[in-house]
């Protein structure tokens, strides 16, 4: 049935507006594409209102191009600037009160896996690190706990940029920012370790300086969560507006954060993901 | 004949007018339908549709994601029958493909959007439309909004229990039914076209 939601019922299709003939003629949906193909297909976001430069667009964009399976993904997104991009995005996508976002992707793919039972349907966090590190981390770290089987992914701008730039659980010490002109008095949380600690099967950091790299990490980590259980991937967000550098400047910031390991980047697999990926890259592998 | 408190009728009612539900307009049971606020056969309804669609300047339909997209062979033959009964009328179609809001706004020429209806009612200087196919709730948000800022006559034609908030709705609205409408709009045509 799935395929179906981008087929456009027979007599229907000259009415349509443009935008959606072309996702139906060039889009992403069951073509298993990857974001070395951008700029092949038509993207499931094209326009966004969020700062020109923004580290969160620019990953959005590669996440969008990584899923697996488009067409039978469901998103869940809370409270932030990412969030505003969403009504531009062409995937089912629920938005949920502030923080709220682990527990109601954890009823829906409970809800998923009832109503579809032989079908794969993935459910997929994305918030920033204020849904996801501070107000919303009690709820997700519970769905690890649960070993809920749901891909939560934080676009890591080290603050809350939409409210004016205030420092969060997730900023680094000694981070200044237009409301915490002190400076941070605490270090960054280490996410990716607690939620290894807290029930992750796979739990890795990327920057979208590494775009092929980070199209294979949120690929692996929703394939995973689909059969093992819960996966956390932390992608580092430059916010040119808050942490006051040029827009142009976003990805030499990610690639020097990556390099002199200012961003560590990092990945845990349990043994069974380990072995499960392995599987993977035989499969994959080109003959 | 049923005391209507509120009448549902065509607006501008004005910003934040009420939902009709909470006026006290109740849903239809099996076999009748809301005329303005009030109970009545479904036939009675089917036919005063026809009237208003037939007398319309400019009837549109706006058929939301459950006809549009190839869901299933139901929602294929629904979307047939409801594109002839558009040329039936005729009326013209400007689609509701799906409920983003797609700020800072849609085109109101090619689309209609739930979060602004107003906006594809006003620029198309719509007078007579038809809701088929759109999701209750975002049904409810789009009626009461055409309700609210425009004169648009609404009518919507619903698969499940039909709108407190359209000036004429009927309930579970299947193929069958829309055939069945069409038939009306059909035979009211003919008359029409006799009389004069
Ligand atoms: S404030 Fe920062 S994070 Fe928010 S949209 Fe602008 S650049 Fe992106």
């Amino acid at each position: 049935m799935s395929a179906n939601i981008v087929k456009i019922s027979p007599g229907f299709e000259e009415i349509m507006p443009e935008d959606y003939r072309n996702l139906v003629k060039d889009g992403p949906y069951g073509r298993g594409l990857d974001v070395d193909k951008l700029g092949t297909f038509k993207e499931l976001i094209e326009e966004h209102p969020l700062c020109a430069g923004c580290g969160l667009a620019l990953s959005l964009r590669l996440i969008l191009a990584s899923l697996p399976n488009p067409e039978d993904t469901v998103i869940v997104g809370t409270t932030g600037c990412n969030s505003l991009s969403f009504s531009q995005v062409a995937i089912h996508n629920i938005h949920s009160l502030f923080g709220n976002q682990n527990a109601v992707a954890t009823g829906l793919k409970r809800a998923l896996k009832i109503r579809f039972p032989q079908k794969a349907k993935d459910v997929v966090v994305i918030g920033g690190d204020g849904g996801i590190g501070d107000i919303g981390l009690g709820m997700v770290m519970h769905s690890w706990f649960r070993r809920e089987k749901i891909t939560t992914i934080m676009l890591d701008n080290e603050s809350y940029s939409n409210t004016g730039g205030q420092e969060s659980g997730m900023s680094c010490e000694g981070a200044v920012l237009n409301m915490a002109p002190t400076g941070k008095k605490f270090p960054k949380i280490s996410l990716p370790e607690i939620a290894r600690d807290a029930g992750c099967v796979y739990s890795a950091t990327i920057t979208p300086a590494s775009p092929k790299r980070l199209g294979k990490v949120v690929k692996q980590a929703i394939l995973i969560a689909r059969e093992l259980g819960p996966t956390y991937v932390q992608i580092y967000c430059p916010c040119p507006t808050n942490y006051k550098f040029k827009p142009q400047e976003s990805l030499k910031r990610a690639k020097e954060k990556e390099k002199d390991g200012s961003y560590p980047i990092k990945e845990y697999l349990s043994p069974p993901a380990k072995e499960f990926v392995e599987g993977l890259e035989v499969v994959n592998k080109p003959r | 004949m049923q005391k209507v408190d509120y009448p549902v009728l065509a607006g501008p009612e004005g910003y934040l007018s009420p939902s009709a539900a909470s006026m006290g307009v109740v849903l239809p049971d099996e076999g009748e339908a809301l005329v303005e606020g009030r109970i009545v056969p479904e036939e009675e309804a089917m036919e005063k549709i026809a009237e208003k669609l037939l007398s319309a300047k400019n009837p549109f339909f706006f058929p939301g994601p459950l006809i549009l997209w190839a869901w299933n062979e139901k929602a294929v033959e629904k979307a047939k029958a409801v594109k002839e009964m558009t040329e039936v009328v005729p009326a013209k179609i400007i689609p509701m493909p799906d409920y983003r809001p797609k700020y800072p706004t849609i085109n109101p020429r090619e689309e209609i959007n739930p979060n602004h209806p107003n906006l594809t009612i006003w620029h198309n200087k719509i007078d007579v439309c038809v809701f088929i196919g759109v999701h209750c709730h975002y049904a409810n948000l789009a009626l009461k909004i055409v309700r609210g800022g425009t004169n648009c006559y609404t009518i919507a034609l619903c698969g499940e229990y039909g709108h407190e908030d359209a000036m004429i709705t009927l309930r579970d609205v299947h193929t069958e039914k829309v055939r069945q409408l069409t038939e009306v709009i059909k035979r009211a045509k003919a008359e029409r076209k006799g009389r004069r």
